[in-house]
């Protein structure tokens, strides 16, 4: 009795992660869709899909801890490949796309990294 | 650092040879005895006792996983408004780290903090370059990343 009860608690942490890892990574990719530029939709892709990741990784290694015992060191290394790596490629497109001349989509046109640039030019 | 470590192995061996039981456990029993040993004598030895700087590094892991989440919460709020209202911009924030590993450590940080993500570093290594979806709160904005981020990547650093 105590085992299946014990069962059927572990699998709905598993169905957590997961659920809660593929929510994370569709409201990602619906943020994608709807802001307005590059840089604010890089914020929806580098944060929240790291999240998501990170949730169903995290299911997939309780999953096959309990029904075959094993654990998967894979699994939690990928884990912490995708937060090492999702800031920097960020860091990188962002950086790209403002040599390559995409103007941020602000109110009141602060972009003090334009300033310096152009400061730096100048001289 | 490196010293303390290698006198605390050295110590969990001589421990594993003098019990005469070479197995994982009895060297647990020797390490621990060697972070005894290393409290008690930590006058006479060079640098800090260096399980602190261990502490430190944990501390400065648990933030980032924090931090991670409630960004993660953040931006999904964000997606789900029917009306998309921020003022995002760029804005510089001034950074007191030096070597190349603090800072690329730093941007890493903000990329996943809530709300802002680093752009570019200026080429003498003094400004990070932050895009931020909210501007009109760049001053607590720099100012909770100095006292959170900066203080705690010197304090594992220095």
């Amino acid at each position: 009795m105590i085992e299946i009860w014990i069962k059927v608690i572990f699998n709905l942490i598993i169905a957590f992660f997961l659920l809660s890892g593929t929510f994370f990574i569709l409201s990602s990719s619906i943020g994608i869709v709807r802001f307005p530029d590059v840089y604010t939709r890089l914020h929806a892709a580098t944060k929240a899909s790291t999240l998501g990741i990170a949730g169903i990784l995290i299911g997939a290694f309780l999953f096959l801890y309990v029904s075959d015992s094993i654990v998967s060191g894979k699994l939690l290394l990928a884990i912490v490949f995708t937060l090492l790596t999702a800031p920097v490629s960020g860091h990188m497109i962002s950086r790209a796309a403002h040599r390559n001349g995409v103007k941020p989509v602000t109110k009141n046109r602060t972009d003090e990294y334009e300033e310096a640039i152009q400061k730096h030019t100048q001289h | 650092m490196t010293f303390q470590v290698v006198i605390n192995l050295i110590i969990a061996i001589m421990w594993m040879f003098l019990s005469e039981s070479y197995s994982g456990a009895s060297f647990i029993a020797g390490y621990i005895l060697g972070i005894l040993l290393l409290l008690v004598l930590n006058r006479f030895i060079p640098d800090a006792f260096y399980l602190r700087r261990v502490y430190k590094i944990i501390y400065l892991m648990f933030l980032f996983i924090k931090e991670l989440i409630s960004s993660n919460f953040d931006i999904v709020k964000l997606v789900y408004k029917p009306k998309l209202e921020f003022e995002p911009g760029i804005f510089a924030m001034p950074t007191e780290l030096k070597s190349n590993w603090e800072i690329t450590l730093l941007a890493n940080l903000i990329s996943l903090t809530p709300g802002t993500l680093s752009v570019a570093i200026s080429s003498d290594n003094t400004h990070i370059y932050i895009h931020a979806m909210h501007i009109d709160d760049i001053e607590d904005e720099i100012y909770s990343i100095k006292n959170t981020f900066e203080k705690a990547i010197s304090e594992v650093t220095r």
